[in-house]
């Protein structure tokens, strides 16, 4: 009798245990699978991180590209980071600096390959709006090249894409059919300013 | 209605003579009968009031009260409307270049500043005198623009240039200085009078390739006259341009006159299109390389049309252009931006290959009769690739040529991957004549003058491509010889 109580005791208490275990081990898997629910009011959104990009505008004189610093929003990968980029670049220079992509041009599309080509599609402004020139396009072309090499490792040239096609030129000069490499020659050489 | 403008004078092969002007509306107007004695043109009245002006079997139709004509089918502006004085029909002077000239055989050019009506290939330089004071002498230069040559004939109280051209178109002297008396241009002499007091002078003729000079320097009273060392060396003058030379290994040359159409190109302040000056500017190079060089030039568009980048290349290659120029008129973000352009292409690391496997793909095809033929291949759409170095030295040449004109920034000279360029099967260049987004560029553009200028440049950069030998290309890099070491 004294024996069948002693084991019936063990079995009680061998499934208290058990069903303890269980309970702390559903517990912690519920925790860590669900969003935390705050506890206490949420603190204000940490600053986004930015870098700092070599952007390329037209020079004062309108002679040449300038190099100019600029804080764009931090992104993850490559690509993101090239969208970033080219968005800022689109945006109107600051002061002195003069715009070399037609105001209203947009990004459409950025694709890079594993061979370092980039593949950047620009909306029709870029070619509808453009003044003419040899000079300001082979400006608007190197904007956007020089940019892309300078700022993504890995990339190498760059192609342009005018509205998601293939196009022969942004404004009947330059040759846009094939990824373009980076022109320094274009770039007046001295160092880039910041600007914020 | 007033009369009293000087006449105009008609220079041709035939010689010169006057022909009147009468101003109406404070416009300068010829009579069309005047005309019709140097150009075989031909007046009938319609009944509607308007009048239809035949030349060569094509015609213009004008009415009295619209300042536009229709030359051939194609609208011309007019500073006024034609109009009618009792039997004549008079017209404003600038219907005679734009509306008679595009249907004439013969250059019609009317250098307004000069007053000089030029007809067919007669040689009308254009001479600018520029007098400076130096000390109590003087001097005075004399460029002649393109360089004629020139016979100077000097006295004791002037100095007689006898210039080898048809006329001169003078432009007004600048400058004044005590020593000098005058400076009168009759016929193709210019003679440069001395002041009773000055001392003597002493003149240096010198010859470059895109200009004559003449420098006089004039002496104060009782002294030797002092030559300025930064004169050039005196030089025997060359002859006149020759006409219908013969240009070894050119005998086609293209002109490409950029957009057209719907595509205006680059627009100025001023309204200037780009695709207008192209034109006008191609088709006078044509005239002059035609009858100066001898050679068949291709226009890729002889009319504002739209003409796609490619069609240009096929049209160039088709003809079997030896040499290609593209004309066009810049653009930049900034007005400030000013002076003429030379590009020539630029390979990235695909065309640089594409040249190399050009010459090690060559084939040798047995033709009939025996023997065999190398057949070099090369991509369609990177044609340029075996040119690159001909177009570079075509560049530098015409770099060259607009480097040494009067008000001309250096040229730069430019690679880059210019479209119209890859395909072509020939050595080519695009020439950016000025910038349309500065005002006075814009200006310059629309006239006569310039143009001639621009044009002239082309044509001296072909004629040297055509006749200079090409220089040796640069010899292998040898390896270095072996280091000699005691040993």
């Amino acid at each position: 009798m004294r024996r069948t109580a002693l084991f019936g005791l063990a079995g009680f208490t061998a499934l208290a245990l058990l069903g303890w275990g269980v309970n702390v081990g559903l517990q912690y898997l519920g925790r860590t699978s669900s969003p935390e629910v705050p506890v206490a009011p949420a603190p204000a959104p940490a600053p986004t991180a930015r870098i700092t990009a070599t952007l390329f505008y037209g020079a004062p004189d309108g002679m040449s590209l300038a190099p100019v610093r600029v804080d764009v929003p931090l992104a993850e990968g490559p690509v993101a980071q090239g969208r970033q980029i080219l968005r800022a670049l689109l945006q109107p220079p600051p002061a002195p600096y003069l715009a070399v992509i037609p105001p209203g041009t947009t990004l459409r599309a950025l694709y890079l390959t594993t061979g370092g080509d980039a593949f950047v599609d620009l909306s029709a402004e870029v070619s509808a709006k453009h003044p003419g020139g040899t000079h300001a396009e082979l400006l608007t072309v190197y904007a956007v090249v020089n940019a892309m090499t300078t700022n993504l490792q890995g990339v190498q040239r760059v192609q342009l894409l005018i509205d998601g096609r293939e196009a022969d030129s942004v404004a009947g000069h330059v040759d846009v059919r094939r990824p373009l490499e980076r022109d320094p020659s274009l770039v007046r050489q001295e160092p880039a300013p910041a600007v914020k | 209605m007033a009369q009293g403008p000087a006449p105009i004078s008609v220079v041709s092969a035939a010689g010169r003579r006057a022909l009147p002007v009468t101003l109406v509306n404070g416009q300068e107007y010829v009579a069309l009968d005047d005309v019709a004695a140097f150009l075989p043109l031909a007046v009938r009245e319609d009944r509607q009031g308007g009048v239809v002006i035949t030349l060569r079997g094509r015609s213009i139709v004008a009415s009295r009260d619209r300042a536009l004509v229709s030359v051939d089918g194609r609208v011309v502006a007019l500073p006024g409307p034609l109009t009618r004085t009792g039997n004549r029909w008079l017209a404003p002077v600038d219907f005679v270049p734009r509306a008679l000239g595009p249907l004439a055989d013969q250059r019609v050019e009317y250098r307004r500043g000069s007053r000089l009506l030029v007809l067919g290939m007669v040689r009308v330089p254009r001479v600018t005198t520029r007098v400076e004071s130096a000390g109590a002498g003087a001097r005075v230069t004399v460029e002649i623009v393109p360089p004629a040559g020139v016979m100077t004939v000097s006295e004791t109280d002037r100095v007689a240039i006898r210039i080898d051209a048809d006329a001169l178109d003078v432009a007004p002297v600048s400058g004044t200085a005590p020593a000098v008396a005058l400076v009168r241009a009759d016929q193709a002499v210019l003679t440069v009078t001395l002041a009773p007091a000055a001392g003597d002078a002493k003149v240096t003729a010198t010859t470059q390739d895109t200009a004559a000079r003449v420098v006089i320097d004039i002496a104060p009273p009782g002294q030797e006259p002092e030559v300025s060392t930064a004169a050039p060396a005196p030089a025997p003058a060359p002859p006149p341009p020759p006409l219908a030379v013969a240009t070894p290994g050119v005998r086609t040359v293209v002109i490409d006159p950029g957009h057209g159409g719907a595509d205006g190109g680059v627009k100025g302040a001023g309204g200037t299109l780009e695709k207008q000056v192209t034109l006008d500017v191609a088709k006078r190079l044509k005239s002059l390389l035609e009858a100066r060089l001898g050679v068949h030039v291709v226009l890729t568009r002889d009319d504002d049309r739209a003409v796609t980048l490619d069609e240009r290349t096929a049209t160039a290659n088709n003809a079997k252009g030896h040499v290609f120029v593209s004309l066009h008129m810049n653009g930049a973000p900034s007005p400030a931006q000013t002076g003429p352009a030379v590009f020539f292409m630029r390979l990235d690391r695909e065309g640089e290959d594409t040249r190399r496997e050009a010459g090690a793909q060559a084939q040798a095809l047995p033709v009939l009769g025996g023997g065999t033929r190398v057949i070099e291949t090369i991509r369609w759409d990177l044609a340029q690739a075996r040119h690159i170095e001909e177009s570079r030295r075509l560049a530098a040449l015409l770099a060259g040529a607009l480097e040494g004109r009067e008000g001309s920034a250096p040229a730069p000279m430019q690679p880059a991957p210019l479209r119209v360029l890859a395909g072509l099967d020939m050595p080519a260049v695009l020439f950016e004549m000025g910038y349309l987004t500065n005002p006075a560029q814009e200006k310059a553009a629309a006239n006569d003058d310039a143009r001639a200028a621009l044009v002239q440049a082309v044509y001296e950069a072909v004629n040297r491509f055509a006749t200079e030998p090409a220089p040796p290309p640069p010899a292998p890099a040898r390896p270095p010889a072996p280091a000699r070491g005691r040993r």
